[in-house]
């Protein structure tokens, strides 16, 4: 807690300088691939702030995923140029999100999950009788095909980062704030925090709202590079089931875990997605083993570790040198005890 | 209408079937189980797999249903008596996992083509009876919710009169105190397990004999055992077949108006019922009546209703 608070801040934005260099010397190959990469870090962390941080375990969160891209299609059918309509889209599905906040989170838990997830089915069944998305079949962002693709997979990959960087920042000073550490209290016990006088709900519906934004992020730029939308695709449960992973995985109490998760989860997936269904039953398995025998993640794993070297070197300890990728660059932010 | 009306109620034993596990299990252990529409799943293709080997259908329901009893004690002993003490948010990932396990492992061993229990069923799965008025009703139908009322039933009286019922009820209404009287909470929660996870497998059984099942359809049903819940209330087995017919009736009529409609409907009436939930608690809280009267009406107490029209 008493480390340099600007320093992570000013290394995420050297690397994202760099990152957003990538497209000059990388191929349109790799180029996707971190478009992906991206997508599945904002899903993550946006995920695991609203569950590890402010305790909602949210099955409902593709609601805001698919929305944004809907809103975007829609914008775009009446005239608006592609790239503005994304952005509104997403944020039209962030204010979506600040509406249902003051339905959903005077639920409680299960009830909450549960609640979320059927809201998102209500929202993907109105959406698919709209006659623009033609139900099943869904439709496309034609308005990018006029954009070339080159500098359309760019754009993709720069929307994906930027939007990445914009969310971990605002995060990360949403946490450092009052707010954050109000947002801890209620994750930790939300009637005790009341009790303290934390002001319970409007906090949540801050990181409700927030993370939804990301998730609406995530499904914009998703649009942007796959270009089709399909109601049971972007919609889909198993975007949740993802981000359970990867927030889990990573650790849901930390705020840089979940890009680990993120980042494993996308290893796993070019190397053992092949094999369908059984990879996808093995992800279960390991979310399952990891919320069992290890609750706090990988980034509770490195911290447990850290602990011990610390105990074993002799105080007082140097800062130790970190990894330069961000996403691998753990913060030790000792949760509260 | 009259015939909405008929298939709605029918439906209403089957997700009275399904949604009795869950409430069991959120009563006595407080969990949540999200994988609790994929044990249904597995129940139903564990029944398939073995009339797939020549056993008769009802043969097979009989040893299924038992069997997956087991898989829940076991699934209790080993996976979720680990999590009950840590709070709220794992009992809900790791139950989120195992649905993600199941379904997928359910897709790898059986492939995505839908299937069905009707063949095995031969005559009865179309056989009807007409009633004074030209009015059909299927007789499988009937038979399941027939079932499903004997199940409640049995199930009802088992919790009132046996000692491990007492013991449940004791555990759900007061753990401390019941284990203070001397009832074995792991006991307790391994039945309350087993028989939840048997009640799953025999409604996925009994929807495998009315339609066809595929491998990921276990998260609709989980919300659809959800929503019976809470449409009749937690904690009442009654109120859960009267909920259970309510989310059938909504779904019928929703089907009426259009295709799309036979889910939106179920889950409409699930969010009024919760929105209805929450309005009456708030106004509780203010102490004020449940109807406002015209003056009251600001714009905070207006918010949850406003947003229950824009799901």
């Amino acid at each position: 807690m008493n480390r340099p608070t600007h320093q992570p801040m000013v290394w995420m934005l050297v690397a994202a300088l760099a990152l957003a260099l990538l497209p000059l010397v990388l191929g349109a190959n790799a180029i996707d691939k971190l478009t992906t990469l991206f997508i599945f870090m904002l899903l993550a962390s946006t995920w695991g702030l609203l569950a590890g941080q402010a305790g909602l375990v949210s099955v409902g969160q593709q609601a805001f995923f698919g929305l944004g891209a809907y809103f975007a299609l829609r914008l775009v059918d009446g005239g608006w140029t592609a790239y503005p309509a994304l952005f509104a889209g997403a944020i039209g599905a962030a204010v979506v999100a600040w509406g249902l906040s003051f339905f959903v989170l005077r639920l409680k838990e299960g009830e909450f999950a549960i609640a979320t997830w059927v809201i998102a089915e209500v929202i993907r069944i109105l959406v698919m009788l709209d006659p623009l998305v033609q139900g099943e079949t869904g439709t496309s962002l034609i308005a990018l095909n006029a954009v070339e693709p080159e500098l359309r997979r760019n754009y993709g990959f720069w929307m994906a980062l930027g939007s990445l960087v914009f969310m971990l920042g605002v995060t990360a000073w949403l946490l450092r704030s009052a707010v954050g550490t109000a947002t801890r209290a209620i994750g930790e016990d939300d009637e005790a925090a009341a009790s303290l006088g934390v002001r319970v709900t409007p906090t949540r519906r801050w990181v409700y709202v927030l993370a939804s934004l990301g998730a609406a992020l995530a499904g914009v730029a998703w649009l942007a590079s796959a270009i089709t939308f399909l109601p049971r695709t972007n919609f889909g449960v198993q975007w949740s089931v993802l981000m359970l992973f990867m927030a889990l995985v990573g650790g849901l109490r930390s705020q840089w875990g979940p890009l680990v998760g993120a980042l494993l989860l996308f290893v796993l997936q070019e190397s053992l997605g092949h094999l369908g269904a059984w990879y996808l039953a093995g992800l279960g398995a390991v979310a399952m083993v990891f919320a069992l025998w290890l609750p706090r993640g990988l980034a509770g794993v490195w911290d447990d570790w850290q602990a011990r070297r610390s105990a074993s070197a002799q105080p007082p300890l140097a800062p130790t040198p970190v990894s330069s990728s961000p996403s691998l660059n753990p913060v030790p932010r000792s949760s509260t005890p | 209408m009259i015939d909405a009306l008929i298939q709605g109620t029918l439906l209403g034993g089957y997700y009275a079937v399904l949604a009795a596990g869950l409430s069991l299990m959120f009563g006595v252990m407080r969990i949540i189980n999200l994988a609790h529409g994929d044990l249904a799943m597995l129940g139903a293709f564990l029944v398939l797999w073995l009339v797939g080997l020549g056993w008769s259908p009802w043969l097979a329901v009989l040893v299924a249903v038992p069997a997956m009893g087991v898989v829940g004690m076991l699934l209790q002993q080993w996976v979720l008596a680990r999590t009950l003490r840590a709070g709220v948010l794992l009992p809900l990932l790791v139950t989120m996992g195992l649905g993600a396990l199941i379904q997928n492992g359910l897709y790898g061993v059986f492939g995505s083509e839908a299937r069905s229990l009707a063949d095995a069923l031969g005559e009865l799965s179309w056989a009807s009876w007409t009633l004074p008025g030209d009015i059909v009703v299927g007789q499988l139908p009937v038979l399941t919710l027939v079932l499903g009322v004997a199940v409640l039933a049995g199930l009802q009286g088992m919790l009132s009169w046996t000692r491990m019922g007492r013991s449940i009820r004791a555990a759900s209404s007061d753990p401390e105190a019941a284990a203070l009287c001397g009832v074995d909470a792991a006991s307790v929660h391994r039945a309350a397990a087993a028989i939840s996870v048997a009640l799953a497998a025999l409604a996925g059984a009994m929807l495998a004999t009315r339609a066809t099942i595929e491998p990921y359809a276990g998260p609709l049903l989980l919300i659809m055992a959800f929503e019976a819940v809470v449409i009749g209330g937690i904690g009442s087995l009654w109120g859960t077949l009267l909920g259970g017919i309510l989310l059938g009736l909504a779904q019928s009529f929703g089907a009426l108006i259009s295709p799309q409609g036979f889910q939106l409907g179920g889950h409409l009436l699930f969010l009024a019922v919760l929105g209805g939930r929450l309005w009456n608690q708030y106004r509780h809280g203010l102490g004020l009546s449940i109807w406002p009267t015209p003056r009251r009406t600001t714009t905070r107490a207006a918010a949850p209703k406003t947003l229950e029209a824009q799901p």
